[in-house]
């Protein structure tokens, strides 16, 4: 240890430390026990690939910043997150500075590969620490490693710690403090054809291509692993490059030797040899561990069903029954606020502004943050004690028939409760196209904000139905939402998404139970960022929207005339031959377009359309329903329309949130628009089936 | 000593790795996740629909579909088959 430490620097420039390591190596936990709750977290210009910065603040008021890097097993560049980690620790992130220490955080009981990280950071060379987690674990399986010889073997710091008691954080903030000097020189070896015809590479990379010497080798051993197709892509406009790889990799092919994995091979091959005079492994008998018991039963074929099936049951069953005191506090909320302007400001278009368009918009969404943060609770608890991996598991064969993938099972569960969280978790999938069709399949999963419109149809279809009725119907509803997910998915699979190999890599991580701050933690931010969206997205769409159901207005006419004489109303008489067929009116036509902002506005609109005094009290809304109808007499909702406008509910794409989310997860216009283009087409074409199908076989 | 496709492996049985074979994308990112040359893979179950497969490497678990893992090629010997 000592060899790797110089003097402390003498000037007082702000220094960076960035924090690596490989997933499920607890580097959120260290992350949270260094910074403790100063951490912001945003975007890095550009990729959707969360930035996350902390603070580490010492007893003598110094600061230090900390920036987590995303979790990767390596710093190639085949996924968004490695290609940030790998930006990051090179400098070439924008607005990043590069950070002058990297900690990486290593899994004690898996040396092996985590390690394989640590010694790629070290060939860019910047100085790193390892802190050695989960020490805990490595004792209980009866295993000893040499801290020091292993310290020295590196070239580099090394901390033993249990991050989630605390243990071994005071001394990796002591070391961070202390300068430390990288590796002088590469620990490794490839076989020596290959580094005299790498060196000639780097010369190029260095000397005509302005790349820094010390970035040379590393971005030289990632190019000679990819083939031809992959390096054209990456290398444009350097047509020298391309030729000196290629000629390596025939020379290398002359020699018998593998240029995809010689890098790969030799480095493991060193870590062995490190690690073998390191880790001192009890002899005897094979243990099985608390893991391997539970994985027997988890994934048993009856009772691994039992089990997910019990959990899911449970995690709804919470999402609809504990959310609704909360809610129900947050509607009050909303009430009160909008009663208490009224009071206070003077009659007239801003105050209906304020109360009918800002209020009533944004608490319209707001409401269903209880419901989102019992979602995030369940997942981040399911995902960081490993559950979700065996979750994948059991279900990648079935979501495999639909060519989705197991790791498609998250983005889709999260959907029921909202598609934008679900939209955002698409991206633990690598595989572009994989992740491409979860993204565009996803908000075909019933959200939670459908509820309120099966709901207030359900009870005007059937009145006073009771409770396994009520039940019955939102099952079929949900139902179709997943066959027409399973369904869509392998249509794009087979068409658009054609891609030949899936690709299904999953660690299956030891279960470990997570500590409390850290999911609540991850909890709040998914909430934040719920928050956000209705603070920015949805104020402006609310203010919109009510613009047009109240412009241009018509003072002398009651409230429902003039809404038919508004924007929206207009809008909605001009939709009517479209939509006519499906059984809708004009007046369903402005919920429809409402309720393109966002699913649940169509109740708050359709009580402004029926001219309720009282919102919020769906039993006037059902009587207006009742009584509605066509010019000629005929009821405007029969069990017929009803079931029509429920399934364009479950099909449609209404939501101008989930819009804005695909668009910056897809980086294009182009998939958002072709989503919205689709699923709204989907709905329009199957509402028109039921409804003309339903009207030739003799319902009405 | 005989050469198979992981897949073909039962539960509880060893192989080391012989070969991976290419698959682009998929086989680099079995090489960085230990599997090369020389390595003992362990199968320890399939999914309770057959696939995918939980294998054991370097001390961890892994899971791959049969279709990848009968890209990796393991040498086992002759006499538990």
């Amino acid at each position: 240890m000592p060899e790797a430490l110089v003097n402390p620097p003498t000037e007082q420039k702000a220094i960076i430390v960035a924090l690596a390591g490989n997933p499920n190596s607890g580097k959120t936990t260290v992350f949270n026990a260094l910074t403790k709750l100063r951490q912001k977290v945003g975007n890095y210009s550009g990729v959707t690939v969360e930035k996350k910065l902390g603070r580490i603040i010492y007893a003598d008021n110094r600061e230090i910043d900390v920036l987590d890097l995303p979790g990767t097993y390596s710093l190639d560049v085949r996924s968004p997150d490695e290609k940030v980690a790998r930006d990051v620790l090179l400098g070439q992130m924008r607005n990043t500075p590069r950070p002058d220490i990297v900690i990486c955080v290593v899994d004690a009981t898996n040396l092996e590969r985590n390690l394989y990280l640590f010694s790629q950071i070290q060939d860019l060379g910047l100085p790193v620490i390892i802190y050695l987690n989960m020490m805990d674990e490595v004792e209980k399986q009866g295993k000893k490693i040499d801290v020091i010889k292993l310290s020295q073997s590196l070239h580099a710091p090394v901390i033993e710690g249990v991050a989630i008691h605390g243990k071994g954080i005071e001394e990796l903030k002591n070391m961070i403090s202390l300068a430390i000097a990288p590796a002088d020189r590469r620990l490794w070896r490839m076989p020596e054809q290959v580094e005299s015809r790498i060196e000639q590479l780097m010369i190029l990379l260095w000397r005509e291509e302005g790349m820094a010497k010390s970035d040379t080798f590393s971005e030289a051993i990632i190019l000679l692993s990819k083939e031809e197709r992959v390096l054209k892509e990456m290398l444009k406009g350097r047509p020298k490059v391309i030729d000196c790889v290629r000629g390596i990799q025939t020379d290398l092919t002359e020699w018998g030797i593998n240029w995809r994995s010689v890098a790969i091979e030799s480095r493991y091959d060193w870590l062995s040899k490190v690690l073998k005079g390191v880790v001192l492994e009890k002899s005897g008998k094979k243990e099985i561990t608390v893991t391997d018991r539970i994985d027997a039963i988890v994934t048993h074929k009856i009772w691994g069903w039992l089990i997910f099936f019990g959990l899911m049951a449970l995690m709804f069953y919470s999402i609809f029954t504990f959310a609704t005191i909360p809610m129900d506090w947050i509607d009050s909320f909303f009430s009160l606020l909008s009663g208490w302007v009224k009071q206070w400001m003077p009659p007239g278009d801003v105050r209906d502004l304020v109360t009918g368009g800002v209020i009533a918009g944004v608490g319209a969404v707001v409401i269903f943050l209880p419901q989102i943060l019992i979602l995030f609770f369940f997942i981040g608890l399911l995902q960081d004690t490993g559950y979700m991996a065996r979750a994948a598991f059991i279900m990648d064969r079935l979501m495999s028939k639909a060519g989705l993938h197991g790791k498609s099972f998250i983005p889709m569960l999260s959907s029921f409760a909202c598609a934008i969280p679900g939209v955002m978790a698409a991206r633990a999938i690598e595989s572009p196209k994989d992740r491409l069709t979860t993204i565009l399949v996803a908000p075909l999963m019933s959200c939670s904000a459908r509820l309120p419109v099966y709901t207030i149809i359900i009870a005007v279809l059937i009145p006073g139905a009771i409770a396994w009725q009520k039940a019955g119907i939102m099952l079929g509803l949900y139902l179709a939402g997943i066959i027409g997910a399973f369904a869509m998915a392998w249509v794009f699979k087979k068409t658009l998404l054609r891609s030949e190999t899936p690709v299904f890599i999953m660690e299956l991580p030891p279960y470990r139970w997570p500590p409390f701050k850290d999911v609540m933690l991850h909890m709040w931010e998914r909430a934040l960022i719920f928050l956000r969206r209705a603070g920015t997205v949805i104020f402006a769409l609310s203010i919109i929207l009510w613009g047009l159901m109240t412009y241009p207005k018509h003072d002398h006419l009651d409230p429902g005339e003039a809404l038919k004489h508004s924007f929206a109303g207009q809008a909605g008489l001009l939709i009517e031959p479209v939509i006519k067929p499906l059984g809708f009116d004009w007046r369903v036509g402005i919920g429809l377009i409402g309720s393109f902002a966002a699913r649940e506005v169509f109740v708050s609109t359709m009580n402004i359309v029926f001219n309720i005094e009282n919102e919020g009290e769906g039993d006037h809304l059902r009587e207006a329903f009742q009584n509605a109808t066509w010019p000629d007499g005929r009821a405007l909702f029969t069990p017929l329309s009803c079931i029509s406008l429920m399934i364009f509910f479950v099909f449609a794409m209404q939501c101008i949130s989930t819009v804005a989310v695909v668009r910056r997860e897809t980086n294009s216009w182009k998939w958002p628009l072709f989503q919205i283009f689709y699923m709204t087409g989907l709905a329009y074409v199957i509402s028109l089936l039921v409804y003309q199908g339903g009207l030739l076989l003799g319902f009405h | 000593m005989k050469k198979v496709p992981l897949n073909e492996l039962k539960v509880g049985q060893t192989g080391v790795v012989e070969e991976v074979r290419d698959q682009g994308f998929l086989s680099q990112r079995l090489l960085e996740m230990g599997i090369i040359r020389g390595t003992p893979i362990e199968v320890i179950r399939f999914a309770p629909m057959g696939d995918p497969i939980d294998i054991k490497i370097r001390g961890y678990h892994l899971s791959l579909r049969g279709e990848e893992a009968n890209g990796i090629i393991v040498s086992i010997s002759d006499d538990v088959n």
